[in-house]
């Protein structure tokens, strides 16, 4: 660790150099990473990872051959394929709105890739079947299995995070797997894409061990393209790797909710990354219900941030790791946390926004979804963009969607409905619902189940089939005023979504997804029943064949077969008159 | 609404198809086709006075007409279709009997099957004799088949104007024809090809199709002199192998059945199939329940519930098919047949 250091601090000030003194156009490029720990309302803490590479370049135009700290793979990925956004995620568990509150950036259950391509981009499947397959070779994801069947076109729910010039929808393309697995093998890679790997930095905390012993476990990637500077006068392409992981510190601290670094992750810090200019790890400390010093974090942190983040004035614990006093007493990092006194389980914080979703119904003929929106806000009314995509398998019945708020129907102002095609696309339906104040918004939809060929079922048919989570967008007022947060200057988490104005802040939820049962044939049967059936087929033909081609006749007396002969002869033994 | 439609056209077709039999049988008698001793066989009005209002109580009264009924479906609509082409041909009118089977085969394809023995039966109406080399039969052969091409293609060139697009068609007879969705009803194909291994699926659908249309020509050879009969079987033919059956098709073929109850000293396994059918109709939503509901069955039981019924209604026809070869048989050859040497004879077929 220490001479790979010392290695890549020698190579840095000559890779700069010519870099420098080549053209006069300085591709510089910069990386940013930052831990935010987060102690939620029933226990858990979250820790979520960001790191984040800016990179100068435009990688639209010119041949841009020299990658330093942008990972080569994906930006080849986005120069060759015309991609103006990609947001890929692969999530194990699912982030219990209601209990930890809302999440930073939430992603759901499975594999979720959204992809905005460039206008230039003539054929756009093709170019996301060809994204899609790259990519589950760079993250050994099962991607490949993204095709018609389960991509979606939306045309309301996911606007650019980036630069953007037009929104043509017919350039955005989303798919998730529902039945995808998170695991080593997908953390591997996705740590390769790092400038210091794990080897240096905030990622030597990422120990497959620990991170998959977790309640919820979510790593993307995002590229999409920002302003250079304030005047926006050119691109920058922005990489930012975020991992958020949810650790139960109740099972895993015998019943304490004391955590430390060293506890979560079985590792400390023990240097920054050489090659980012900013390390920092947070701590949020916020007081609940205005009593501090409930909880004490040791070391003592150098500094104390404040930020309004959705809607909350948090304070959070700074530690900087590349300044040289962080390292001064100890030669490792190992950030504390003890409660004074036990917390209340009581004072949990019900998040403005939240939601559940599940399926009702009995037998394996017809069901019914049932979404259940959350407004806890307690004056003010917003919309919400709800998206939800089901397979074709399950065929809704849209003449029975209902969505009652207060036990009166409540009218979407703008409906968005695509059905599916067998074998081909699946439903789409987006919604922007009105939510009233302090309401709950109960949406339904009944559709019946289809009896799929034999070789389409997965090899385990009894356990379901998945249907990926909805999507829910809002801008949810906040009730504390935001100021325009300078990308540069403020922490990354505060920077995920682009704010519109200071009174409301984004969020995206998922719900859970759902698991439904099909009816299934019998797998064990297929040549008994095309004996059986042609069998059926085959005595009609045979009747009809026989009264078709024969006419009756007068029986002629026969003279008998062998049978009968020897009948005959024994009769005449026996004595009896003759057949 | 169209059930009753359905009722009132099969009463006239039936009743204007008994005054057609009775005089043919008027005229064999006085022409001596017809062997001595068979008075017994032979039709009286007495008798017949009352079919046409069996056969409209047989649908109407029809637990299968019910059940459709309720369950809303458009199959009452196809069967008034055929009604109403069932009582223009035998009223004789080539025009409206030709619209009638455009509005019928542009509904699902099936009914393609049913100009044969409309041909045929405006054929006999017309007295035209039917052979291969004579002139009026293939002048009115064409237009006939002129007249219901027209039409259909009327039909569907309507249907292209109110949609603005040729989607409507693979959507429609494509989807007859190539049977992709495998929802379980009585019929026997959609278990077939829910375990149909991928390779030969498209040589099975096309199989299976061709089976429909299969029986036309062989049916037509043999029954040429029997325009209504074969327009029967091919009715029962046409609702047990079309791709998507269900119970309002057999409702309109056992409707018929009243009209050749005369043959119902030659059946030979009428009580052991009516016993199939009613069990079979019986299990079918028990089997159903246990499958989807209960958990407690497989899709094997009710799979060979469907078999079962099947079975029993191929049985049915070619029962009735067969009563009515043998009491041909009889009627020209006298019903107490004698062999060489004066035993009683046997009638086999050979």
């Amino acid at each position: 660790g220490g001479m790979l250091a010392a290695v890549l601090l020698l190579l840095l000030p000559l890779a700069a150099g010519p870099g420098r003194a080549g053209a006069g156009r300085a591709q510089r490029d910069a990386l940013r990473e930052e831990l935010l720990l987060s102690p939620l309302p029933a226990g858990d803490v979250a820790a979520t990872f960001q790191f984040r590479t800016r990179w100068d370049a435009d990688l639209q135009r010119g041949a841009v051959s020299h990658y330093r700290l942008f990972p080569k793979a994906l930006g080849r990925l986005v120069a060759a394929l015309g991609v103006r956004e990609l947001h890929l995620a692969l999530t194990q568990g699912f982030w219990r709105t209601r209990a930890w509150g809302q999440p930073p950036l939430q992603a759901p259950a499975g594999a979720e890739l959204w992809v905005w391509f460039q206008p230039t981009v003539t054929d756009v499947d093709k170019a996301w079947k060809e994204l899609s397959n790259i990519l589950s070779g760079i993250f050994c994801a099962s991607l490949n299995f993204i095709d018609s069947t389960n991509t979606v076109t939306p045309t309301a729910s996911f606007k650019p995070l980036g630069l953007a010039n037009g929104t043509d929808h017919r350039l955005l393309r989303y798919a998730v797997l529902p039945r995808e697995v998170v695991c080593t093998e997908n953390l591997t890679p996705w740590k390769k894409l790092l400038p210091c790997g794990s080897k240096a930095g905030l990622a030597v905390l990422l120990k497959a061990e620990r991170l998959f012993h977790s309640s919820y476990h979510s790593q993307a990637v995002h590229i999409r393209p920002v302003c250079r500077d304030a005047s926006c006068l050119a691109v920058s392409w922005e990489l930012r790797q975020t991992l958020t992981v949810v650790f139960d510190t109740f099972s895993s601290g015998q019943g304490k909710k004391d955590w430390s670094l060293f506890k979560m992750f079985s590792r400390t810090l023990t240097d920054a990354c050489p090659l980012a200019s900013q390390s920092k790890v947070y701590v949020d400390i916020s007081p609940k219900n205005k009593e501090k010093e409930l909880l004490e974090v040791t070391p003592p942190p150098a500094s104390v941030h404040e930020a309004i983040v959705q809607g909350d004035k948090r304070t959070y614990a700074v530690y900087d790791l590349l300044s040289p006093s962080l390292f001064n007493t100890s030669r490792s990092l190992n950030v504390q946390l003890k409660w004074k006194r036990p917390q209340d389980s009581s004072e949990l914080l019900t998040p403005i926004l939240h939601a559940q979703r599940y399926v009702s119904g009995y037998g394996l003929q017809t069901g019914e979804i049932s979404t259940l929106i959350y407004n806890t806000h307690p004056y003010r009314a917003f919309p919400v963009i709800l998206l939800e995509t089901v397979p074709w398998y399950l065929r809704l019945y849209v003449h029975t969607l209902t969505i009652i708020t207060k036990g009166k129907e409540n009218k979407p102002s703008y409906i968005h409905y695509q059905p599916a095609q067998d074998r081909r696309r699946p439903h789409l339906l987006e919604m922007l619902i009105q939510l009233p104040a302090n309401s709950v918004t109960k949406i339904t939809i009944q559709f019946e189940r289809a009896l799929l060929k034999w070789t389409e079922y997965t090899p385990d048919p009894n356990h379901g089939f998945y249907v990926s989570s909805s999507v829910l967008s809002a801008l949810v007022p906040s009730v504390i005023a935001m100021k325009d947060v300078d990308v540069e200057q403020s922490p990354l988490f505060t920077s995920l979504f682009p704010s519109s104005d200071g009174s409301s802040y984004f969020v995206r939820l998922y719900t859970e997804p759902l698991l439904v049962n099909l009816p299934t044939p019998d797998f064990s049967m297929p040549y008994n029943v095309i004996c059986l059936t042609c069998t059926v087929v085959a005595v009609c033909y045979g009747s009809f064949y026989n009264l078709l081609t024969r006419t009756f006749h007068v029986e002629e007396p026969s003279r008998g077969g062998l049978a009968k002969r020897l009948a005959n002869i024994i009769r005449k033994f026996r004595g009896v008159p003759p057949l | 609404i169209t059930d009753v439609l359905t009722a009132v056209a099969l009463y006239l077709a039936i009743q204007d198809f008994n005054k057609v039999v009775f005089k043919k049988q008027k005229l064999l008698i006085e022409l001596d086709k017809y062997a001595p001793d068979v008075a017994e066989l032979v039709q009286t009005p007495m008798e017949m006075h009352y079919i046409p209002l069996k056969v409209a109580l047989f649908y109407l009264l029809n637990p299968y007409t019910v059940m459709s009924c309720v369950a809303k479906s458009t199959c009452a609509i196809n069967n008034t279709v055929i009604a109403f082409f069932i009582l223009a041909t035998i009223k004789g009118s080539a025009f409206l009997s030709a619209v009638f089977l455009a509005l019928a085969t542009y509904q699902s394809l099936y009914p393609l099957t049913l100009f044969a023995p409309a041909l045929l039966y405006l054929l006999q109406r017309q007295f035209i004799p039917i052979k291969l080399r004579s002139k009026s039969f293939w002048l009115y052969m064409m237009q006939y088949a002129a007249l219901y091409l027209c039409s259909l293609v009327v039909i569907i060139c309507l249907s292209f104007f109110l949609l603005n697009s040729w989607d409507f068609i693979p959507s429609v007879y494509g989807f007859i024809l190539s049977v992709p969705d495998l929802t379980p009803n009585i019929g026997l194909f959609w278990y077939f090809f829910a375990e149909m291994f991928e390779h030969f699926s498209l040589f099975f659908v096309c199989v299976f199709q061709i089976n429909v249309f299969f029986y036309t020509i062989p049916l037509a050879i043999k029954l040429k002199e029997h325009p209504v009969f074969f327009m029967f079987i091919q009715i029962a033919i046409i609702s047990i192998f079309k791709s998507y059956p269900t119970v309002g098709d057999i409702a309109l073929y056992m409707a018929f059945l009243p009209v050749w109850s005369h043959l119902y000293r030659f059946l030979r396994n009428i009580f052991i199939l009516s016993c199939v059918l009613i069990v079979c109709s019986l299990l079918f939503p028990v089997l159903w329940h246990l499958w989807i509901y209960a958990g407690s069955a497989n899709s094997n039981f009710y799979y060979a519930i469907t078999l079962t019924f099947n079975i029993g209604q191929i049985l049915l026809i070619s029962d009735y098919f067969y009563a009515f070869l043998r009491r041909e048989y009889y009627l020209t050859h006298g019903l107490h047949l004698t062999r060489q040497d004066g035993t009683e004879a046997m009638l086999v077929l050979k």
